[in-house]
C-alpha cells in the first residue's frame, strides 16, 4: 500500500476533522458526530493491529484444533466443535487462546472499555 | 394504527394540554430528549390557565411510538401496556413516574402516553462517578434490590398481555438471530452451550422489568433510587433475570469493581431483594443471568449491525454498535473462567 498517505493517516485526518466541527452542531448530530470519529477511530485501530491481531489468532487456533490454516477457516472450525460440544470450557489451552484473542478485537474495537481483569 | 407522515408534536402537545388542563392552558418547551429507532421521548411543560390553583404548572414526559409496531412479533409491550405496568408497581410501592394520560386518537399523538417528570440523573457514568452522589451511591445496590421485590410481587396486568420467558426461551430466541446473523463468535457459541447446560431449576415465574438496569433509572443525589423507567421489554419469567441484568458489566459504565450497576454489590442487592420480601436467590443463578445478559447484549448488538447491514435503518450509530459485540466476550470470558 502507498504511503504518502498512508490509509490510517487519512481516518485520522477525517477523525480530527469532525472533532473541530462537533461543537457547532446540534445535541443529536453532536452525540451522531462522536460515533462517526469513533468509528473512524476504530478504523485507524485495525489498519494498525489487524493484520498482526489475525497472524496472533491463527497461532493461537493452529496447536488447539491439531492443524494449520486461515484465520476464517479455523475460526468456522472452532465454532462448530463448540457447538457441537466436542469442545468446551475445559478444553486444554481454549480459555486463554479465546481471551488473548478477545482481547485483541477489544483492542481494536474499545480500547477503553474496563472490564472485571482490565487493570485499574 | 397507521403513521401518515411526520406529527408536529409540539403543537399537538399544545392542544393536549387544554384537555389535560383546561382550556387557557398551554404547552411550553417541547424538547426532543432521546430518539430511538422507533420511540421517541419529549419534555414539555403545562402551563395551566392564569388563576388555576397553585400556579398550574406541571413538568412532564411524553413517550410516542414513531414507527410501526407489531405486537406479535416484538419483544415490546405497547405504551398502553406501559402505562398499566407504571401503575401496577406504584400500587407496590415500587417508583415510576406516575401516570397522567393515556393518549387516544383526538390527541393526534399516535400510540403515546404521559407520565410526570420526575427530577434526578439518569446518566450512568455521572451516577458512578460525579460527586454529587458520593453520598447515596453505596445505598443504590440494596435500594434496587427492595424496588425489585416490589415489582415482582405484582400481579401481572391483563391488559398488558405479557409474554413468557425463561432462560430456555431465552437461549431459544437469541440463538436463532444468532445464527441467521452469520456471524462466527466462538465465544458466543462456547456462552450458549454453556448456559445451557447450566440452566437453573424453574421457579415461580414472576412480573419482571425487562431492562433494569444503570441507565434505565432516576437517581436523586439525596434520595437515590427515584423512578424505574423503561417498562417496555417487561415480561413473566424468572426472578433472577431482572437481578442479574443490572450486573452486566456493559452498565457498569468503568467501574467493574462494583458488579450492581457499576455502584453496588452483590450482597447488597440480594439482601434489599429479601428484606423487602423476595424470595431468596442465589448469588449463582444472579451469575447464570449475568452471563445470559452479556450474551443476549452481545447478540443484540449484532442484530442492531445486521439491521444497518440489511439496508432497514440507515444511520452511523448502528453499525459502530456492531462492534461492541467484543466487550460482551470479554466479559463472558471473565465470568467462564471465574465460574458462576
Amino acid at each position: 500500500m502507498i504511503s504518502h498517505p498512508k490509509a490510517q493517516e487519512l481516518t485520522e485526518a477525517v477523525g480530527r476533522w469532525i472533532d473541530e466541527i462537533r461543537p457547532g452542531l446540534d445535541p443529536r448530530n453532536q452525540f451522531l458526530a462522536r460515533v462517526a470519529a469513533n468509528a473512524l477511530a476504530a478504523v485507524t485501530r485495525e489498519l494498525q493491529l489487524g493484520e498482526e491481531a489475525k497472524a496472533a489468532a491463527v497461532q493461537r487456533l493452529e496447536p488447539i484444533l491439531g492443524h494449520g490454516g486461515t484465520y476464517e477457516g479455523l475460526t468456522w472450525e472452532l465454532c462448530e466443535k463448540l457447538r457441537s460440544g466436542d469442545f468446551t470450557a475445559d478444553t486444554p489451552g481454549l480459555m486463554p487462546a479465546l481471551r488473548a484473542n478477545v482481547l485483541d478485537q477489544l483492542a481494536i474495537d474499545q480500547p477503553g472499555y474496563r472490564h472485571e481483569t482490565s487493570l485499574p | 394504527m397507521t403513521l401518515d407522515g411526520p406529527i408536529d408534536v409540539p403543537a399537538a402537545l399544545s392542544r393536549l394540554a387544554v384537555r389535560l388542563a383546561g382550556k387557557g392552558a398551554r404547552a411550553t418547551g417541547a424538547q426532543r430528549l432521546t430518539g430511538g429507532a422507533s420511540m421517541e421521548t419529549w419534555a414539555f411543560v403545562v402551563e395551566g390557565p392564569p388563576n388555576s390553583k397553585g400556579g398550574g404548572r406541571e413538568e412532564l414526559i411524553l413517550r410516542r411510538r414513531s414507527a410501526p409496531f407489531d405486537p406479535e412479533s416484538s419483544r415490546s409491550t405497547s405504551l398502553a401496556a406501559e402505562a398499566a405496568l407504571i401503575t401496577a408497581a406504584r400500587a407496590r410501592g415500587a417508583p415510576a413516574p406516575p401516570l397522567v394520560h393515556l393518549c387516544d386518537e383526538a390527541d393526534g399523538l399516535g400510540e403515546a402516553h404521559v407520565t410526570r417528570r420526575v427530577a434526578g440523573e439518569t446518566l450512568g457514568r455521572r451516577i458512578n462517578s460525579d460527586a454529587r452522589f458520593d453520598g447515596v451511591r453505596g445505598l443504590l445496590a440494596r435500594q434496587c434490590g427492595e424496588v425489585l421485590a416490589r415489582i415482582h410481587s405484582a400481579d401481572p396486568p391483563k391488559a398488558a398481555n405479557l409474554k413468557f420467558a425463561d432462560a430456555a426461551v431465552e437461549l431459544d430466541r437469541y440463538e436463532e438471530v444468532y445464527r441467521a446473523s452469520g456471524a462466527e463468535r466462538p465465544v458466543l457459541e462456547l456462552a450458549f452451550r454453556y448456559l445451557r447446560d447450566r440452566r437453573p431449576a424453574p421457579r415461580a415465574p414472576v412480573l419482571l422489568h425487562g431492562d433494569f438496569r444503570n441507565g434505565n433509572l432516576i437517581i436523586d443525589p439525596e434520595k437515590g433510587l427515584a423512578a424505574v423507567l423503561d417498562w417496555e421489554l417487561s415480561h413473566i419469567g424468572d426472578p433472577a433475570e431482572d437481578l442479574g441484568w443490572i450486573c452486566v458489566n456493559s452498565w457498569r459504565f468503568g467501574h467493574p469493581e462494583r458488579p450492581v450497576g457499576g455502584f453496588g454489590d452483590y450482597a447488597d442487592l440480594l439482601a434489599g431483594y429479601e428484606a423487602a420480601g423476595g424470595d431468596p436467590i442465589p448469588l449463582e443463578r444472579l451469575r447464570f443471568w449475568q452471563a445470559l445478559g452479556s450474551l443476549k447484549w452481545g447478540v443484540m448488538c449484532l442484530t442492531m449491525y445486521m439491521s444497518w447491514a440489511s439496508g432497514a435503518a440507515a444511520s452511523v450509530e448502528r453499525p459502530m454498535i456492531g462492534r461492541r459485540v467484543s466487550e460482551t466476550e470479554i466479559d463472558l470470558v471473565n465470568i467462564l473462567e471465574a465460574g458462576l
